[in-house]
């Protein structure tokens, strides 16, 4: 009972005193373990900022010569027909009739809960309904509350169809007793993007006045080129895979931008900016915006001359608002006020507490809830509570980094929040061990990172030791290491895990660069420096190569890549010989048969994992 | 003379980047200040093993008026002071392992998760059910629910390895 405690010291029995000491011993041993998560996060985060931020660039240097494609629906509707497409005998997945039918997609959800694919043909026939249905959508969806209906909303859900199962097993199924907002960023990363949107899409069919979907940034067709979700479609459907790719584009394009809730709650994938005005939004001609990352090229008009006036005058009132929507998919909330171009992303800006309450204001609402952005616990409000976040994806870095949640909201207007994290194996996980997990993929992360940056990292050591004696000191380590990567990492602190061998407080760099190395390269190129940055672009080569895959069939030309590698190095401002491409083209062409298989390029620059996992 | 004023001033410029180090991993909004309630996380991190009222002192000395709030700049020489005159050195494991033996009475070699329990929640300064919960899920052998301190001991002292 604590008898003990209060009295002076030495009267504290040898128990107590033995508690005492286990207790302070526990209490930093824990604290130890959430530093090292907390860096763990920052690690991710800044990664995959970076990553986007270099994602946009790249478009926009790529597609100066590209045109957007007129939309000629009825041509489309042909195409994308899926009448000709026949179901064999032997397929053992789900067939689905239409007009959807409650039924019919809770045997949809099963089936994919047992893991069947459904068939090409169901898919198009599902995928061209909705875009059916999105056509007459408004850009903003309106929902009203009533005493027997809370609403629930969930955020980001990035192919992770545990997460979208466990929100259905916890919350019921969609239906007209229990509507749902989805807002936005349904795909890419997990490997079940496509089953979610069918679920999602056969949902929005059967109960279109309850099941409301927001567009997020990931349903851009670009961006699914480098985050994996074209690489999924294509992967599960090699014969119909870019019919299906295709029409999702439109779908894409055709989501609603926004839901408002009983004229009072806000909620966009992104957020807002100072320039947010919703009756803008409400009026724009929303699909003409394929991708946020390439806005409606004003090149359009050299082609088409019949429609040049009225096309100069679109073009001359809609960029305004295509800023706006870019806004509302790409935008994050900072702590200061103000609203600046939000540079770690490349698109949308950041936006502070006084433009929330500006904009709020402005609208006569009392709160903005918006996904776009991980949260460790699934949800976070900011701005005074004006603003919340809500994510749905949990693990969605790595088994046990964070959890994800949902909201429920009635008539009061006031969010509850249900969190969950996903896979049994975190939970038997021991807190040690999940950090343990998370915190390796984090690192295998950063040392890749590293690793690509090499020769930039031993240049800046070497300025640090003017005598090359091999050693440096960790401050100076840690500071040449920030001013290489610029990631903003607390690098000292993370320093026990990426050095092994410190000699008195000193690192010696040449051997810690040799031990980051690729081994067993796939590829004998002499000159190592175009290795090092092809491996650093590589997701950004990836991208491009798929760009200029027109047909998806995975095998470029020579030509082509030699195209590539040349947009590549003016992205990057950086010089490259003909010949040097040519040999590295032809190294690459593994069965020489004049072209080269995007597959085994990527393949070929794969790090070598060499630490064990248990 | 000289030469030891020097490597005193390089000393504490290493522990002041060490101590920035730390506080910045959560400075969320970049403006040097961090919620008081991770101050603990950042103390022990750090190396030190205060006690808990220790450490609730040492807030209450850094705090910002009641505010909740730790600004760095008071944070930065109180904890500088902390680290050069070793006010909370860590626990050696043998007394570690005293300790657990102490409580493992009928000398088992381990400890059922009950008595730890006892001990944690209801001595000296408790821990809270979920603190409790937390240590059990880390500490107990997967198979028979005991906690074999001698091995922890060994694995848990040393940085914990990936």
């Amino acid at each position: 009972m604590g008898c003990g405690f209060g009295k002076s010291e030495p009267q504290l029995t040898k128990s107590i005193r033995a508690a005492l000491l286990i207790q302070r011993w526990y209490r930093q041993y824990v604290a130890r373990l959430e530093m090292r998560r907390r860096c763990t996060w920052n690690i991710f985060q800044s990664i995959e900022y970076a990553g986007e931020q270099d994602q946009i660039k790249v478009c926009l240097c790529s597609f100066r010569k590209r045109f957007n494609e007129i939309c000629r629906d009825t041509e489309w509707e042909r195409y994308f027909c899926y009448k000709s497409v026949e179901v064999p005998d032997s397929y053992t997945g789900p067939h689905l009739t239409f007009p959807m039918t409650f039924c019919g997609v809770s045997k949809l959800v099963e089936a994919f809960k047992h893991k069947q694919q459904l068939h090409a043909r169901y898919v198009l026939q599902l995928l061209g309904e909705t875009w059916r249905l999105l056509r007459i959508l408004t850009n903003i969806n309106h929902v009203s509350t009533c005493p027997m209906k809370e609403i629930t909303i969930c955020g980001d859900l990035h192919g992770h169809l545990e997460d979208l199962l466990l929100i259905f097993y916890k919350n019921g199924l969609p239906s007209s007793e229990k509507p749902y907002v989805f807002n936005g960023d349904f795909v890419d990363r997990g490997k079940n993007s496509l089953e979610i949107l069918l679920i999602l899409f056969g949902f929005l069919l059967v109960y279109p006045n309850d099941v409301h979907l927001n567009r997020g940034n990931h349903e851009d067709h670009i961006v699914n080129l480098r985050y994996g979700f074209t690489k999924e479609v294509l992967g599960k459907y090699r014969v119909h895979g870019k019919k299906i790719l295709k029409l999702l584009q439109k779908i894409f394009s055709w989501l609603p931008l926004a839901t408002m809730i009983d004229h009072k709650v806000l909620i966009v994938h992104g957020g807002i900016s100072d320039t947010t005005d919703l009756d803008t939004i409400a009026k724009v001609d929303r699909h003409k915006y394929v991708s946020a990352l390439r806005p409606p090229n004003r090149n359009m008009q050299q082609c088409f001359a019949h429609i040049l006036i009225s096309l100069y005058i679109f073009v001359f009132t809609v960029t305004d608002s295509s800023t706006q929507i870019v806004d509302m998919l790409w935008s994050d909330p900072m702590p200061q006020n103000g609203c600046v171009p939000n540079e770690v992303r490349g698109g949308g800006c950041y936006w502070g507490p006084d433009v929330t309450e500006e904009v709020l204001g402005r609208h006569n609402l009392q709160l903005l809830i918006r996904s776009h952005e991980c949260k460790q616990d699934g949800y976070e409000f900011c701005h005074n509570r004006r603003v919340l976040t809500i994510f749905s994806a949990s693990n969605y870095y790595e088994v046990g980094s964070n959890r994800g949640a949902y909201i429920r909201m009635g008539p009061d207007l006031v969010p509850h929040f249900i969190q969950y994290q996903a896979s049994r194996t975190s939970r038997e996980l021991t807190l040690r061990q999940s950090v343990g997990w998370t915190e390796r993929s984090a690192l295998r992360a950063l040392r890749e990172q590293l690793f690509v940056h090499k020769s930039d990292l031993i240049s800046a050591f070497q300025e640090f030791d003017p005598n090359n004696t091999g050693l440096i000191s960790l401050r100076d380590w840690a500071s040449a290491t920030e001013n290489v990567l610029k990631l903003g990492l607390p690098w000292r602190v993370l320093r026990s895990q990426l050095v092994n061998n410190t000699q008195y407080g000193m690192v010696n760099y040449q051997q810690w660069i040799r031990e980051l190395s690729i081994t067993e390269p796939k590829l004998e190129i002499s000159d190592t420096s175009i290795l090092e940055t092809m491996y650093k672009n590589h997701s950004n080569l990836e991208t491009i190569f798929r760009i200029i895959d027109t047909d998806h069939s995975g095998l470029i030309s020579f030509e082509e890549f030699r195209q590539t590698w040349k947009l590549l190095c003016s992205h990057l401002k950086m010089e490259i010989s003909d010949e040097a491409i040519t040999n590295l083209a032809q190294s690459i062409d593994f069965n020489k048969d004049g072209s080269i298989d995007i597959n085994e390029f990527m393949e070929a620059f794969r790090l070598v994992d060499l630490s064990a996992h248990t | 003379m000289a030469e030891n004023k020097q490597s005193a001033e390089a000393i504490v410029s290493d522990v002041h980047k060490k101590i920035r180090a730390a506080f910045e991993a959560f400075d969320f909004e970049s403006n040097n200040t961090v919620d008081a309630r991770e101050i603990s996380t950042i103390v022990y991190s750090l190396g030190c093993f205060p006690f808990q009222k220790d450490l609730h002192d040492f807030i209450s000395q850094v705090e910002e008026n009641h505010s909740g709030y730790v600004h760095l700049d008071k944070f930065l020489p109180a904890m500088t002071k902390v680290l050069m005159e070793h006010k909370f050195p860590p626990i050696p494991e043998d007394l570690l392992l005293q300790a657990f033996e102490v409580l493992d009475k009928e000398k088992k070699g381990y400890l059922e998760p009950e008595e730890l329990t006892k001990y944690m929640t209801q001595e000296g300064e408790p821990f809270t059910q979920e603190e409790m919960d937390e240590m059990l899920t880390a500490l107990a052998d997967h198979e028979k629910n005991h906690i074999y301190y001698k091995d922890l001991i060994s694995q848990l002292t040393i940085d914990p390895d990936m």
